[in-house]
């Protein structure tokens, strides 16, 4: 059996504002019935079948905890390809705007200054959730896919900048 | 006296007697043996009542090892052969090890792993380890009064691949059927979790005399999901033996020491930390071989400020596992203290002012993780009914990936994904009529490959030529529940596919694992193939057991031919059980897992299905 889309898996309608609970809930129950755990006992043929469910299921839940990879399994299954990798072109605002953030980083990492790191991440943390609410809007609502796909480029471009952050803290450490 | 059951013929009497499962707690400086009876979990004790068994190996000239309390009393007469903390060296080469220069013993630096040479030959610190859990194992069973059908053994958090592969093939030598490796801090969480009926986010700060982990969890009702762990696999309690070490000898100025006062020092330095758990002021005083006699005294000042750098050591590791988790302290509801390490004053301390509260120290810090690990393999074991069991979601400590070009590293699955976890991604050739492409497989956090561990490197080849970037090479990375990783690549435009796997360079190869095998069964003075014998047996009633239980539960998925074949495979293998030819009960086994292998696969379908449909009614 080879489902089509992540949602599906967990008996989820495809949504951006996916409910926490309702996925936490439906992937604990899925594992409680498939993780190797269960067939520890059990012949090779069940133990097989366990890990490779249990695995699709763990990469699943993943795909769709993560804002940025569940727009982007959304949009595939809508036939957009996000080409994270290929289509870099940004508005020059934003980039400005990404480039003083990260000017800002290197600053307080060099002076070694952690409480200015806290005010960054504070900071980024209420730019993702304000971009994650647009992207919510651009799929489930408007259905502009091509306007979600640009903001899902920026989403992933703060996520970095998240891990950068992260970075920065170990070399202050 | 229990009524004895008399089952209908053909019918399997139910309900079946436990499984003997236990749960063994390999440690850095002891090691337990635990298990669950009767619905108790309690630590199994060695003939003199002792609960723990010192992780110390010494070689005879004969070839026999003694192992615990007696290897420890000689340890200083001949340190050479008697090996302590062999877990350091598990799936670490000689430039890996720290105060290799203050080790007495005479290490080989073979590839992937170093060795040691003793009075008995050149050893494995898998073989050495396999020794440790030989004895666990004859004592459980002479305890249970049966052979065993699993053990899970623990490992820490934060070992890599190629210590965890040592330790499992460790279990394999010394005769275990392994049910799972449990990492430790997660081991700690299950014991205490349950003891406590504890639900919400809490800490596990594991100390052992070797290894350092941290563990942070969430623990609902029936589910222990761990969010985050890190650590580090070269920090424990035999670091700060060796701080003291050192002040001594700088104290009664010392020159160069010999093996064996090294050893007697040693001791002497452990004994002193240990000692002002309780008291303000140790002394130590040794007579040593060149009639030097140290007698220096060591008070609790002088002790933390020594040893101040390597309680700073563990904050690191504690802000990185809340950060991956994305937690602050507040959230914390609990600190589970676990290690013999925990109990030093100066560690309680760092631990309670880091987290804001008191550490929780009501579980005794040497057992709390032999006990959860009995609780796990009773569960793996099936002597849980669902329901009554849990669900574990664990973790794997560092990211693994790939060597792309330029040396630097691509990463395949980041740390902290929960496992078992697969993941593939595809590469393609950077020349013309290129018809080979190296893979090297590498586990940690740096971007450069030479800053993290090598684990594999294996060569794809037969790749049809073609022009540079049109060949698809799809490596693919499958991590199972124990956290061990396999690795295989394929090319897939042509038709033509290359596939190969691999197991991780620092583990050993299965030839020099079955070489271990006969070599320790001789000098166990075992028969090899009575033993064979009695692992095929097992396998073989455990399997036809399992089958016919999941027929029980769902021969509907069956159509009549399908069922009549499990039922030929079934009655074929029941039928040379009995028999003394392990390689046909092998064979028997092998032909039954493949008349299941579509059934099993039904099965797992039809239970997710149960488990959404469970769901939708749930919510309605």
């Amino acid at each position: 059996m080879q489902m089509q889309n992540h949602f599906e898996l967990f008996g989820l309608a495809p949504a951006f504002a996916v409910e926490a609970d309702a996925l936490e809930r439906s992937y604990r129950e899925i594992q409680s019935q498939v993780h190797p755990d269960r067939f520890a006992h059990a012949g090779d043929a069940e133990r097989r079948a366990s890990l490779q469910w249990t695995t699709r299921v763990n990469e699943a839940y993943r795909t769709l905890k993560d804002p940025v990879q569940r727009a982007r399994h959304l949009l595939e299954l809508q036939g957009v390809d996000v080409a994270f990798e290929t289509n870099t072109a940004m508005p020059s605002e934003f980039l400005m705007q990404q480039m003083e953030l990260r000017e800002s980083l290197e600053d307080a990492t060099e002076k070694k200054d952690s409480s200015r790191l806290d005010l960054l991440r504070g900071n980024l943390g209420k730019s993702r959730l304000s971009l994650q609410q647009e992207i919510a809007e651009a799929i489930d609502a408007k259905k502009d896919y091509a306007a979600a796909a640009d903001l899902v480029r920026k989403l992933q471009f703060l996520d970095r900048l998240d891990e950068e952050i992260d970075a920065a803290y170990e070399t202050i450490e | 006296m229990a009524l004895l059951q008399i089952s209908e013929p053909g019918m399997s009497p139910e309900p079946h007697q436990a499984r003997l499962a236990v749960g063994i707690d390999l440690g850095t400086t002891n090691s337990l043996v635990a298990t669950v009876r009767s619905g108790s979990t309690a630590v199994l004790p060695d003939a003199h009542g002792r609960p723990l068994l010192p992780s110390i190996v010494r070689y005879l000239p004969d070839g026999r090892a003694e192992v615990g309390y007696a290897a420890q009393a000689r340890q200083a007469d001949d340190p050479k052969n008697t090996i302590v903390s062999v877990k350091r060296f598990m799936g670490r080469g000689v430039k890996d090890v720290a105060h290799i220069e203050s080790s007495p013993y005479d290490f080989v630096d073979a590839p992937g792993m170093l060795q040691i040479r003793t009075v008995a030959g050149v050893k494995s610190p898998v073989e050495v380890s396999s020794e440790i859990l030989r004895v666990l194992r004859e004592r459980a069973e002479l305890s249970l009064g049966g052979s065993l059908s699993g053990a899970v053994i623990t490992v820490p958090a934060y070992f890599d691949d190629a210590q965890r592969q040592a330790t499992k093939d460790a279990g394999r030598i010394a005769g275990l059927n392994v049910l799972r490796l449990l990492n430790e801090p997660t081991a700690a969480a299950i014991a205490y979790g349950l003891e406590n009926a504890a639900e919400g986010t809490y800490a596990v700060y594991d100390l052992g005399g070797g290894t350092f982990d941290i563990s942070i969890l969430k623990l609902t009702k029936g589910v222990f999901e761990v969010v985050a762990t890190s650590g580090d696999s070269m920090l424990g309690g035999d670091d700060f033996d060796q701080r003291v070490f050192c002040w001594a000898v700088e104290q009664a100025k010392l020159p160069p020491l010999s093996a064996r006062d090294m050893r007697r020092l040693l001791v002497k330095a452990r004994e002193a930390k240990e000692h002002l758990t309780v008291h303000g002021e140790a002394p130590i005083t040794v007579k040593l071989s060149t009639g030097d006699v140290v007698d220096v005294s060591l008070d609790t000042e002088t002790f933390c400020s020594i040893t101040q750098t390597l309680v700073q050591k563990t904050l690191g590791p504690m802000r990185k596992a809340l950060r991956d988790a994305g937690l602050s302290v507040e959230q914390v509801k609990g600190v589970v203290m676990v290690g013999g390490a925990t109990r030093m004053p100066q560690i309680q301390r760092a631990v309670g002012e880091f987290f804001r509260r008191d550490p929780l120290n009501n579980l005794d810090p040497d057992k709390v993780v032999a006990l959860g690990a009995a609780m796990q393999a009773n569960v793996l074991a099936g002597n849980k009914p669902q329901g009554e069991d849990w669900l574990l979601l664990d973790v794997i400590p560092l990211s693994l990936g790939l060597e792309t070009m330029g040396g630097l590293t691509e990463k395949i699955i980041p740390r902290n994904t929960t496992i078992p976890a697969g993941r593939a991604q595809e590469f393609t050739t950077f020349k013309d009529g290129q018809t080979g492409m190296s893979i090297h497989v590498v586990q940690g956090e740096r971007e450069l490959v030479s800053d993290c561990r090598s684990l594999a490197r294996f060569e794809l080849k037969g790749i049809p030529p073609m022009v540079a970037g049109a060949a698809r090479i799809r490596v693919a990375f499958q991590v199972d529940a124990d956290g061990l990783l396999s690795v295989s690549a394929k090319e897939g435009t042509s038709g033509v596919e290359a596939s190969v796997t691999v197991k991780p360079s620092y583990g050993l190869a299965d030839a020099d694992v079955e070489r271990m095998l006969r070599d320790s069964f001789e000098h166990a003075r075992e028969d090899t193939h009575a033993r064979a014998l009695a692992e095929q047996r097992v396998d073989g009633q455990r399997l036809i057991e399992a089958t016919r239980s999941a027929l029980a539960a769902d021969a509907k998925l069956l159509n009549a031919d399908e069922r009549e074949a499990i039922d030929a495979a079934i009655a074929s293998l029941e039928r040379l059980l009995p028999g003394t030819d392990h390689r046909a009960i092998r064979q028997a086994v092998e032909a039954l897992n493949r008349a299941t292998d579509e059934f099993a696969a039904r099965r797992m379908d039809d239970g997710i299905k149960r488990a959404l449909a469970g769901r939708k009614i749930g919510s309605l």
